[in-house]
């Protein structure tokens, strides 16, 4: 009778704990209740499916992480709404890879970042990156060509690093440009990611570019960005600009512009092998260009909070964002 | 099916003790240099200092329980069950909800790693008082000693053994896992391992090698500390 109370005992103080330490790890990822699913604007013209193209086989790649499943779904859903077959590869660890498997030939193409193109495969030192998205792309589509690559012209919208706070903060300090710093950040905390701290696209190119001196900077997990200013111990944080929350919380976040344009250009190039390229037909340029027009800032930031907040497919916001956009019916 | 087509660049020893020792460049810095030995001092010793933080503090909190639960010779289950249940919470979750509650910075940092030396303390301490001889501890009682002198002068100078276990155990939990924390706002050694793309390889591997130090370190120094404490009659060879 005893032992087995003690058992009972044990038992429920077991269940006790399991539940406790569950609790933590529930609570640790709990940013994704507050949602907005308003429709992306834009009217562009429907793909129109061509009969010729069902000969040509296409794999889109795109790296492993959301925003670019997104794009190497959309990339591929409208690659298929003109008539070619498709297959998609969208699980390529690293640009490296990414990289390697399109010039090997293994995948068609696949959507990168014109400032990490430049900076990991070609050397450039990350202050040398254009910060406009034309001369990044002009840049790197030279140096794709060398090596037998075509670049796309690149998309409305750029991935970059950008300096944040939340839009009280702004409104009691006057902030809209980072040049409206001067003069204040010395009694302002930075938070950021820990190689913030030394890289020049980011705390190091604050300090040389804007002459700007913090109070202090934090390295924090990319992934408290947002926490430290809700919890207001953050005055400003790193962000990127196509944050799903900064379309989820308009009203709490905004980001400050990069007026000095430190920030180098993130925008997306499609990259395909040239004889790819020349295999495909005139419809292969004509549809990525086409359906990347609708890829404003706004509109990726909505897409990504749809997959990483909403937690649809990427499949899912790629193929509503086509219907909605007037690509396919 | 994609296969790796590039070797990366190699990290090597030599290259390693360089970076600790001499400032390095770096590609993405735009002309700062990274690493060598001031940089090196300054993150270990605030790792060195966030390990002794937390370390103190688990001790507070662990220790007392343990030896008065050792005592009484009650509690085993609350002492094991913390133990043991303590051991699978998620050290990085943890640090996410506690930034959700207090914020990053030290005190988060502190607590979060205190978790993790709760356990071999609680359990060690719990167990180290209570397997005393019990003929040893009614033997004091018979000369008279109050229940605290027959903690402070039989019970815990037999566990020695036991209890430097235990804060040797929590110890290294606390060191070894005090590198993550740039993820929360202290730059510690792990610095350099988190941010390959700007310390480079070489930077990765010193840092490595530093925490491995630092920790083998702290581990000889509390065995020689615990040889020093231990009683004369517990050593197999005395000195």
């Amino acid at each position: 009778m005893r032992s087995e109370f003690t058992r009972l005992r044990a038992a429920v103080a077991l269940m006790l704990a399991l539940a406790l330490s569950l609790g933590v790890v529930a609570c640790g990822s709990s940013n994704d209740d507050s949602t907005s699913s308003n429709e992306e604007g834009g009217s562009a013209g429907a793909i129109v499916s061509n009969s010729e193209n069902g000969k040509v086989s296409l794999t889109i790649g795109s790296k492993n992480f959301p925003e670019q499943e997104i794009l190497g779904e959309i990339y591929a859903q409208a690659l298929k709404a003109a008539g070619y077959k498709v297959k998609s590869d969208l699980n390529l660890g690293s640009e490296t890879v990414a990289h390697q498997a399109v010039k090997s030939g293994a995948i068609s193409g696949y959507p990168e970042y014109a400032s990490t193109a430049l900076t990991s495969f070609f050397g450039v030192e990350p202050e040398e990156v254009p910060a406009g998205a034309t001369p990044a792309y002009e840049k790197a589509k030279g140096e794709f060509e060398k090596e037998g690559l075509t670049a796309f012209p690149p998309t409305p919208f750029a991935s970059a690093n950008a300096v944040g706070t939340t839009t009280k903060f702004a409104e009691k300090e006057g902030l809209k440009t980072i040049s409206d710093l001067e003069g204040k950040s010395e009694k302002m905390t930075l938070y950021g990611s820990p190689e913030c701290r030394q890289r020049i696209d980011c705390l190091a190119g604050l300090e040389k570019y804007y002459g700007l001196k913090f109070k202090s900077f934090h390295p924090v997990d990319i992934g408290l960005r947002y926490t430290v200013l809700e919890k207001g111990q953050a005055d400003l944080s790193i962000l990127f600009t196509t944050d799903p929350q900064l379309a989820a919380e308009k009203d709490k976040f905004v980001i400050l512009e990069d007026d000095k344009e430190v920030f180098p250009a993130g925008n997306v190039i499609f990259v395909s092998k040239k004889s790819t390229v020349e295999k495909a037909g005139p419809d292969y340029e004509k549809t990525i260009v086409e359906v990347q027009k609708g890829l404003t800032l706004e509109v990726m930031q909505e897409l990504d909070a749809r997959v990483e907040l909403e937690k649809q497919t990427p499949k899912e916001a790629a193929a509503a964002y086509l219907k909605s956009a007037g690509y396919v019916g | 099916m994609i296969t790796p087509l590039l070797t990366p660049p190699l990290a090597s020893i030599q290259g390693a003790i360089e970076f600790i020792f001499t400032p390095q460049t770096s590609n993405v810095t735009g002309g700062k240099t990274v690493g060598g030995i001031d940089q090196v001092v300054e993150l270990l010793l605030n790792q060195l200092e966030l390990t002794i933080f937390a370390l103190a503090l688990s001790m507070v909190i662990a220790m007392p329980i343990g030896l008065y639960l050792g005592h009484r010779g009650t509690g085993e289950l609350f002492a094991t069950v913390i133990g043991n249940a303590g051991r699978a919470i998620p050290e990085l979750a943890l640090i996410a909800f506690m930034a959700a509650l207090i914020g990053v910075g030290v005190a988060n940092l502190t607590i979060a790693l205190a978790v993790l030396g709760i356990p071999p303390l609680l359990t060690n301490s719990f167990v180290g008082i209570h397997q005393v001889d019990r003929s040893a501890v009614d033997a004091a009682r018979g000369m008279g000693m109050t229940e605290l002198e027959i903690l402070r002068k039989v019970e815990i100078p037999l566990a020695i053994p036991t209890l430097f276990a235990g804060i040797r155990s929590a110890t290294i939990a606390i060191v070894a896992t005090a590198t993550i924390a740039p993820i929360a706002g202290v730059l510690t050694l792990g610095d350099f391992i988190i941010n390959q793309n700007v310390y480079g390889d070489n930077g990765v591997l010193a840092g490595a090698i530093l925490v491995a130090l630092l920790a083998l370190t702290l581990e000889f120094s509390l065995a020689a500390l615990q040889r020093r404490l231990t009683s004369k009659g517990l050593k197999l060879n005395p000195a």
